[in-house]
C-alpha cells in the first residue's frame, strides 16, 4: 500500500481530485476546451471590470452577463474574441 | 525608463455594496466595493452621501457581507476577494480606518474556478460564515467570541462537492437552530460525459441546504431539491419569530419561495409590454427591508424595474407570494435600504443615486401573485405592466460616476490655464461627454454688482459669540461701503465705520468692539457706540495691518512697526515699536495658543525677500526669532494651525503643528513649519500656484480652518481625511476674499472680483476633478477633436436597440393603448395614474433605458458637438442596421478642394454569438459643411469586414478591416484601394503612424510595427511582439515605443531595440525588410517590453499629456470602472531609488487590507517591471507615527521629508 501512494498514477489521481481541470492521458479535445472555458469564465465572473467590459459590448446588464457565463460554462466551448470587438 | 503610477481619480463604479452599522450605535453606513477600493459612505442629515473613509486594497473585491455577533452593537465586515483569503474587517471610529481582525488563508490567489471568494453568506445571527467558489468548493467558518469579547474564527469546515457550479448562496434565517446555508447548485458531471450535449441540456439545478451542526462541528447536505432551471439568485427570508424563514429563489421570469418541508410558492415576474417574447426577466439585485412587524423585498430586474415582493404567511406556512411593481430606476449592481427611509442604488453604469421613500408601494399597481398563477400549455401566463415615473421614491442625491470611461482626450480646448479632460462615459441613454477639470466644484450663491472696482472685502461679527456675521465691509479706491447681513444684504449708514476713506482692515476686537484700519489711523468702535480714533504721527500712512482678537500691529510707510495690545478695559494701547530695515510687505499673527490671551509670534514679510518671526513676549521687545529668506518678496502671510487630534471624523492622530504660509510675488506658495516654542522655521515646501502673487485668507471648511489662496485662479488648502490637500477651485480670478456665514449659508466665502461681489460655497471636498456633463444618445465609442473649430466628432452605437423613429412609434403606440394619445402630447407626459390629479413624472430614457430589440439590431449616430456651448450642431443617425466603430479625420493630399474630411467605419448587422458575423462593413466619408458645424455624406465604400481602425497616413486613409491593413485614396464615388497587407493575425484595432512607420495594434496579438515604402507602394511588417496581448487601448509614445493596455488590466510599453531600429532605418534599398523572414509566421524582429504594470481594471484609453501648465508629460489612462490614472516617468536615478525603497518598505510594513500580496497583485498576469506604485507609497501618511519613523530611518530621511517627496511627485502630475 505504501508504495501505491508514491506511484505516479496515484499522485496524478490525487492532483486530479484536488485541482479541477488537471488533464489526463485520455483527455479529448472537447474536455480540454471545456476546462479552459470554465477557467476563463470563472475568471471573468470574478473580475468585475471584465464583466462590465463585456456587458458594454453585448449591451446587456452585468447581472445578466454574469448569469450567462455561469450557464455557458456548463456547455459548449465558445471563444470570446468577439467581445473585445464589440466594445469599440 | 521607470514610471510612477498614481490614481488621479478613484474608480467610481460599484461592484457590490452592503449596509451595516460599522461605526457602531444607531447610525447606518453603506460599505461599497469599487473593485480595488473599499469605501464607507453615509448619507448626512440633508441626504447628501458623504464618504467617511476610502482605502485602496490592491486586490479585486468580489463580495462583501456584514455580520454582527449576537448582543453586539457593531457590525464586522467579511470580504471575499481574489486573495485566496477570507478577511474580516472592523471599522475603527477613532482612527477612521478599517482594521483587519482576521485573515484566513484557504487557497491560491487570483480569481479561480475553485478558489472560494466569489460568494459570501453569513448566518443572520452571525454564528457562521460560508465562502464559496464558482465551482466545487465551499468553506464554512464558525464565528464566536472569546472571553474578552473578541471575535474568533474556527478552522474551515468543508462542504465541497465536485462537478458542481454554484450560482448563489445565502444564509437561511432559522433563529437559533443550527445555522443553515442555501445554495443554487448545478451538477455537470453527466453533461461532461455526454458529448452529444443532451445531458447538458437536461442538467437540473438544485436548491441545497447545508446545515452546520454546531455541536458536532460538521457541515452536512441536509436537503436538496430540484428547482427552476433559470434560478440565479437567492434572497434570505426572515425567520425565527419574524417570518416564515426559507429563501426566495429568483429565477428567470419567476420568483419562488422555497423552504424545507414546504411546497413551492411561485409567482411570475411582470414583464414590460414592449419586451420581445424570447427575452427572459432576470433579477440582478435585491434588498431586504425588515421592521419589527413586517418585511418586504425589493428586487430589481435587468431592465431596471423594481418589484416589491411580500409574503402572506401564518407562522412558517407561506400562503401567497405577491410581486408588485414598485418603481423603475437605472439597473443597479447593489441596492441598500436604510432605516432612515433611504434607498441607496449603486448603478451598474453611470451615476449612483440616493432615493427617499415616499411610499412603500401600497398604491394600485400591477401585481402578480402566486394565488392567480395560470399555467397554460405554453407555460405560465405572463403578467404585463407599463413602467411609469417614480411614485414611491424621490431622488435626493446623485453620486457622479464616470463608469465606464470609453474614450478620453486631454486637451485645452477652452484656452484655460490647465487642460481639460474630455471623457466619453456611460452606456445607452445615460451616456455623456464629461469635461473634467482638476479642481473643486463651487456653488455660486449670489453675484451682485458694486458701484466700482473693489479692492477688499471683510466680514465681521458684532459679538464673538454670534453665530453669523453682522457686517460685510467692502473697500474701494477712496471709499468704504458697509453692508449689513440679515435676511437680505443691504447698505447701512449707522455702523460708525468711516466711509470716506479706503479701509485696510476691519475686524472684531475683544468681545464686542469693532476696528477699522484706514491709511491715516485706527478707528476703534466700542459696543456702546463710543469711537476712539488713533492717528498716525506726522505724514506717515499705514501700509499694512495684522490683527487678531486682542492684538493689532500696523506697519507705517518707511518700515516702522507699531504694536497695539488690548488692555483689560477693552482699550487699545500702544505696547511696543520696532523699526524694520525697509518697507513691510505683509504681516500676520500666529494663532493664539489655547488658554492664553496673546499670540506669541508675529510674522513680517519684507521687500528684501525675507520673512521674519518676531516675538511678542512683553519681555522680549519684539525681538527677531528667526529669519527665512525666500525667492521673491512675500505678498501675503497666513498661519495655519493644525490642532492636535486623535482621530474623529476625518483622520489619524496628528500632533499639533503650526504652518506659516506665504504667497510670494512670483506666484509661489511657500509653506514652512513653525516651532511652537522657539519660533524657528523648518521643513519648507513651495508650490507654484499661478501667475499672480497668491493672497492668503483664512476660511472655514467643515468646521476646520482652511486656507484660500487667490492667485490667477483660486486654490483651497484644507485637511481631508487626514491629508492636507491644496486644490484649485474651478472659478474665475478673485481679488480678495473673506469667510462668510449667514443663516442661509453657514460656511460660505465672499469675494470681490473687479466690480462684482460674489458669494459661494465649496462642494464635494476631497475630489480631484469637477465635471460638467453633456448627455449623449447611445453608448459613445470613440471621438476625434476637430482642432480648427474646437468641436468634437463622436460616434455612438448600441446593440439590441430600436432606432429613434421606431422608438417614437412604439411610444405613440403604447400611449394610444393607454388612451392618452389623443391629447396630442408627443410622449412627454405619461398620465399613468387612474385619478387625474396624481401625475407621474415624464418617462425619460435615462430612467427607463431603451426598449430592448433583437440582439442583432444596432442603432448608431455620428454627432458633432460644440463643447463650449454644449450644443450638438449635427446629429446623423445611421440607417439600415449600421453601427459606427471607428472615426478619424483625414486630409487627402491631392484633393484640396475638400479640406478636412471625416471618415467613419461602420459594420452592418454585426452579431457575436455563436460566431462573429457581419453582413458588410462600410467606410463613410463625410464633408464638413456650414462652417464645420454639419456633415454631408460624400460617399461610402463597402468593405468585407468592419473597419475597426482608421488613420490618416501621408495624405491617404489607412484602414484596418478585419485582419487586413489597407491604404485608400479618395475617388469621386468611392475610396480607391492603393495598397494592402493581409498578414495580420486577427483583427486590427488600432493604427498609429509616425513618419513612414505604422504601428498596428491587433485585437489579440499586441503591436506590429510596419513600414510603408512609397516607391514600391508596399507595406511590410518588420517587427512584432512576443506576447499575446488582447489590446484595449494603444498610444504612440516615441519613434520606437508604443504604450498599450490589454483587457486583463495590464499596461505595458513595447519598444523596438535601438540597434534594430537603426538597422531598419539605415536600410536604403529596403530589400532586407522585404526578404527577411521571421520564424513561425512572425515578423523578423521583436519588440521588447520595457514597462509592465497590472492596473487591476480594464484600461480603455491612454494618452500622453500634461495636466498642469508647464509640467512634463505623463501617460493618462481611463478605465472601465471609471477611474483615471497617470504614469509619470522619473527624471532622476535618485528618485527611482528612493521610491522603490519606499515601496519595498511599504510592502513589508503595510500589506494590503484584503490580504492580497501587493507585489503579486501588480504582477497578476506579467511580472511588474519598472513601475513604482504611487498609490501604495501614498499610504505612508496613514501609517502610525512610529512606523513612519522606522521606515524613514531605513531610508535615511525624516518622515516629513518623505511626505514632501510624495507631495512633490504628485504635484508634478497634477
Amino acid at each position: 500500500m505504501a508504495s501505491d501512494r508514491f506511484n505516479i498514477n496515484s499522485q496524478l489521481e490525487h492532483l486530479q481530485a484536488k485541482y479541477v481541470g488537471t488533464g489526463h492521458a485520455d483527455q479529448n479535445r472537447f474536455e480540454w476546451a471545456a476546462n479552459i472555458n470554465r477557467d476563463s469564465y470563472a475568471s471573468y465572473i470574478g473580475r468585475h471590470p471584465m464583466l462590465a467590459y463585456i456587458a458594454i459590448a453585448e449591451n446587456e446588464s452585468i447581472g445578466r452577463e454574469r448569469y450567462n457565463f455561469m450557464q455557458v460554462s456548463l456547455s459548449q466551448p465558445i471563444l470570446l474574441v468577439s467581445f473585445c470587438f464589440g466594445f469599440r | 525608463m521607470f514610471l510612477y503610477s498614481l490614481t488621479l481619480h478613484r474608480a467610481t463604479g460599484v461592484v457590490c455594496a452592503s449596509i451595516g452599522s460599522f461605526v457602531g450605535g444607531k447610525s447606518q453606513e453603506i460599505v461599497v466595493a469599487r473593485g480595488k477600493s473599499l469605501d464607507l459612505l453615509r448619507p448626512d442629515e440633508s441626504g447628501k452621501v458623504v464618504t467617511l473613509h476610502s482605502v485602496e486594497v490592491f486586490g479585486a473585491i468580489r463580495s462583501l457581507v456584514p455580520f454582527r455577533l449576537t448582543g453586539s452593537q457593531k457590525d464586522y465586515l467579511a470580504v471575499g476577494s481574489d486573495s485566496g483569503r477570507l478577511v474580516i474587517l472592523e471599522y475603527s471610529k477613532e482612527r477612521n480606518c478599517f482594521d483587519k481582525v482576521h485573515q484566513e488563508t484557504f487557497g491560491k490567489s487570483g480569481c479561480r474556478r475553485i478558489v472560494p471568494g466569489q460568494f459570501l453568506a453569513v448566518d443572520p445571527k452571525g454564528r457562521a460564515l460560508m465562502v464559496a467558489a464558482c465551482e466545487k468548493q465551499k468553506l464554512v467558518y464558525v464565528l464566536n467570541r472569546d472571553a474578552t469579547a473578541r471575535l474568533t474564527i474556527s478552522s474551515p469546515l468543508e462542504a465541497h462537492k465536485s462537478y458542481t457550479i454554484t450560482y448563489s448562496i445565502t444564509g437561511v434565517d432559522c433563529g437559533f437552530d443550527n445555522p443553515i446555508f442555501a445554495a443554487i447548485e448545478l451538477d455537470y458531471s453527466e453533461a461532461d460525459r455526454d458529448p452529444t450535449g443532451q445531458a447538458a441540456a437536461e442538467a437540473q439545478k438544485h436548491l441545497t441546504f447545508y446545515e452546520l451542526d454546531l455541536g458536532l462541528n460538521h457541515v452536512s447536505r441536509k436537503w436538496s431539491e430540484p428547482i427552476d432551471n433559470g434560478a440565479n439568485l437567492l434572497v434570505s427570508v426572515p425567520g425565527g419569530g419574524d417570518g416564515p424563514s426559507g429563501v426566495l429563489v429568483c429565477a428567470e421570469n419567476f420568483i419562488i419561495y422555497r423552504n424545507q418541508d414546504h411546497p413551492e410558492v411561485r409567482a411570475v415576474i411582470p414583464r414590460r409590454t414592449d419586451l420581445p417574447e424570447e427575452r427572459g426577466v432576470l433579477i440582478v439585485s435585491a434588498a431586504t427591508h425588515r421592521q419589527k412587524s413586517m418585511f418586504f423585498f425589493l428586487l430589481q430586474t435587468e431592465y431596471g424595474d423594481v418589484f416589491k415582493v411580500t409574503l402572506e404567511h401564518e407562522g412558517d406556512r407561506v400562503s401567497e407570494l405577491k410581486i408588485k411593481y414598485f418603481d423603475t430606476f437605472p439597473v443597479t449592481s447593489a441596492m441598500c435600504v436604510l432605516k432612515a427611509g433611504y434607498l441607496f442604488a449603486a448603478s451598474e453604469f453611470g451615476n449612483h443615486a440616493l432615493y427617499q421613500f415616499r411610499a412603500i408601494g401600497d398604491g394600485d399597481d400591477v401585481e402578480s401573485s402566486s394565488a392567480n398563477l395560470m399555467e397554460t400549455e405554453e407555460g405560465f401566463q405572463p403578467v404585463f405592466f407599463q413602467p411609469r415615473g417614480l411614485r414611491n421614491l424621490a431622488l435626493i442625491d446623485q453620486i457622479e460616476s464616470l463608469m465606464p470611461v470609453m474614450d478620453m482626450r486631454v486637451m485645452n480646448l477652452f484656452d484655460e490655464e490647465t487642460p481639460q479632460i474630455f471623457t466619453l462615459c456611460g452606456r445607452g441613454p445615460r451616456s455623456s461627454v464629461r469635461i473634467l477639470r482638476p479642481g473643486l466644484a463651487i456653488n455660486e450663491m449670489a453675484v451682485s454688482q458694486l458701484p466700482g472696482a473693489a479692492s477688499a472685502v471683510w466680514t465681521v461679527k458684532k459679538n464673538v459669540n454670534d453665530e453669523f456675521d453682522a457686517y460685510m465691509v467692502v473697500s474701494f479706491q477712496n471709499a468704504t461701503l458697509v453692508l449689513s447681513i440679515g435676511e437680505t444684504v443691504e447698505e447701512v449708514s449707522d455702523s460708525k465705520f468711516l466711509d470716506t476713506t479706503p479701509s485696510l482692515a476691519v475686524a472684531l476686537l475683544g468681545e464686542d468692539s469693532l476696528m477699522q484700519v484706514h491709511p491715516n489711523g485706527i478707528r476703534h468702535i466700542r459696543e456702546d457706540g463710543r469711537v476712539n480714533e488713533w492717528r498716525t504721527p506726522g505724514k506717515k500712512t499705514i501700509v499694512k495691518v495684522g490683527s487678531n482678537q486682542f492684538q493689532v500691529v500696523i506697519a507705517l510707510s518707511g518700515g516702522e512697526l507699531i504694536y497695539f495690545d488690548m488692555d483689560m478695559m477693552g482699550q487699545l494701547m500702544e505696547a511696543d515699536k520696532n523699526e524694520m530695515p525697509g518697507d513691510v510687505a505683509c504681516l500676520a499673527f500666529a494663532p493664539i495658543p489655547e488658554g492664553r490671551r496673546r499670540s506669541r509670534f508675529l510674522a513680517v514679510g519684507s521687500y528684501d525677500n525675507t520673512i521674519r518671526i518676531l516675538s511678542l513676549d512683553p519681555d522680549d521687545g519684539m525681538q527677531v526669532l528667526s529669519v527665512q529668506s525666500v525667492s521673491s518678496p512675500p505678498e501675503s502671510l497666513l498661519f495655519l494651525e493644525v490642532k492636535a487630534s486623535t482621530g474623529g471624523e476625518d483622520g489619524a492622530d496628528h500632533p499639533a503643528s503650526l504652518f506659516l504660509n506665504a504667497g510670494l510675488q512670483n506666484g509661489v506658495l511657500f509653506r514652512t513649519v513653525v516651532d511652537m516654542v522657539t519660533g524657528q522655521l523648518s521643513d519648507t515646501r513651495s508650490r507654484f500656484l499661478g501667475l499672480r502673487a497668491p493672497k492668503l485668507f483664512s476660511c472655514m471648511v467643515r468646521g476646520r480652518q482652511a486656507m484660500l489662496c487667490l492667485s490667477s485662479r483660486p486654490w483651497l488648502g484644507y485637511i481631508h481625511q487626514g491629508h492636507f490637500l491644496l486644490t484649485p477651485l474651478s472659478y474665475e480670478t478673485l481679488e480678495y476674499a473673506a469667510s462668510f456665514s449667514s443663516d442661509q449659508c453657514a460656511e460660505g466665502i465672499v469675494a470681490v472680483a473687479k466690480d462684482q461681489l460674489r458669494v459661494f460655497t465649496i462642494e464635494r471636498l476631497g475630489e480631484t476633478f469637477n465635471e460638467t456633463a453633456i448627455p449623449l444618445r447611445y453608448t459613445p465609442r470613440r471621438f476625434v477633436v476637430l482642432p480648427k473649430r474646437k468641436h468634437l466628432a463622436i460616434i455612438e452605437s448600441d446593440k439590441g436597440a430600436f432606432t429613434a423613429e421606431e422608438r417614437e412609434a412604439l411610444r405613440k403606440e403604447c400611449m394610444e393603448a393607454n388612451g392618452v394619445g389623443e391629447n396630442g402630447n408627443t410622449g412627454a407626459m405619461d398620465n399613468g395614474g387612474e385619478d387625474g390629479e396624481e401625475r407621474d413624472e415624464p418617462m425619460t430614457d435615462e430612467q427607463f433605458g431603451y426598449p430592448k430589440a433583437e440582439s442583432d439590431k444596432w442603432v448608431s449616430c455620428i454627432r458633432i458637438l460644440d463643447p463650449k456651448s454644449r450644443e450638438t450642431t449635427c446629429l446623423l443617425e445611421l440607417q439600415d442596421n449600421e453601427a459606427a466603430f471607428s472615426v478619424c479625420t483625414v486630409n487627402f493630399h491631392d484633393k484640396d478642394n475638400h479640406g478636412m474630411l471625416l471618415a467613419v467605419g461602420t459594420g452592418k448587422g454585426l452579431t457575436f454569438f455563436p460566431k462573429r458575423t457581419v453582413e458588410a462593413g462600410f467606410i463613410h466619408i463625410y464633408k464638413f459643411v456650414d462652417e464645420g458645424r454639419s456633415l454631408e455624406l460624400l460617399h461610402k465604400t463597402q468593405v468585407d469586414d468592419v473597419p475597426l481602425a482608421l488613420c490618416q497616413f501621408q495624405g491617404r486613409l489607412l484602414a484596418g478591416i478585419g485582419s487586413v491593413l489597407r491604404l485608400y485614396d479618395l475617388g469621386k464615388k468611392k475610396l480607391l484601394r492603393k495598397c494592402e497587407n493581409k498578414l495580420f493575425p486577427r483583427t486590427i484595432v488600432s493604427i498609429h503612424t509616425y513618419r513612414d512607420r505604422i504601428y498596428i495594434g491587433d485585437i489579440q496579438e499586441s503591436f506590429h510595427y510596419c513600414k510603408y515604402r512609397r516607391d514600391e507602394n508596399q507595406l511590410y511588417i518588420f517587427a512584432d511582439d512576443t506576447v499575446p496581448r488582447w489590446l484595449t487601448a494603444a498610444h504612440h509614445i516615441d519613434f520606437d515605443t508604443m504604450a498599450g493596455a490589454d483587457k486583463f488590466g495590464n499596461i505595458y510599453f513595447a519598444r523596438l531595440p535601438q540597434d534594430t531600429s537603426d538597422e531598419i532605418e539605415e536600410d536604403p534599398t529596403g530589400g532586407r525588410i522585404k526578404w527577411e523572414q521571421g520564424k513561425l509566421n512572425g515578423a523578423p524582429n521583436k519588440v521588447e517590453e520595457i514597462v509592465q504594470f497590472h492596473v487591476g481594471d480594464v484600461v480603455s484609453c491612454l494618452q500622453k499629456a500634461s495636466l498642469i501648465p508647464g509640467g512634463g508629460d505623463s501617460i493618462i489612462f481611463g478605465t472601465v470602472m471609471g477611474s483615471l490614472g497617470a504614469l509619470l516617468a522619473f527624471t532622476s536615478r535618485e528618485d527611482v531609488d528612493f521610491f522603490s525603497h519606499l515601496e519595498m518598505h511599504m510592502r513589508q510594513e503595510h500589506p494590503p487590507l484584503c490580504g492580497r500580496d501587493h507585489m503579486a497583485f501588480r504582477s497578476a498576469f506579467f511580472p511588474v517591471k519598472d513601475v513604482i506604485d504611487g498609490d501604495l507609497c501614498e499610504q505612508f501618511p496613514t501609517l502610525p507615527l512610529d512606523m513612519q519613523r522606522k521606515i524613514a530611518d531605513e531610508l535615511d530621511r525624516t518622515p516629513s521629508e518623505i511626505l514632501k517627496k510624495l507631495e512633490d511627485i504628485r504635484n508634478k502630475i497634477i
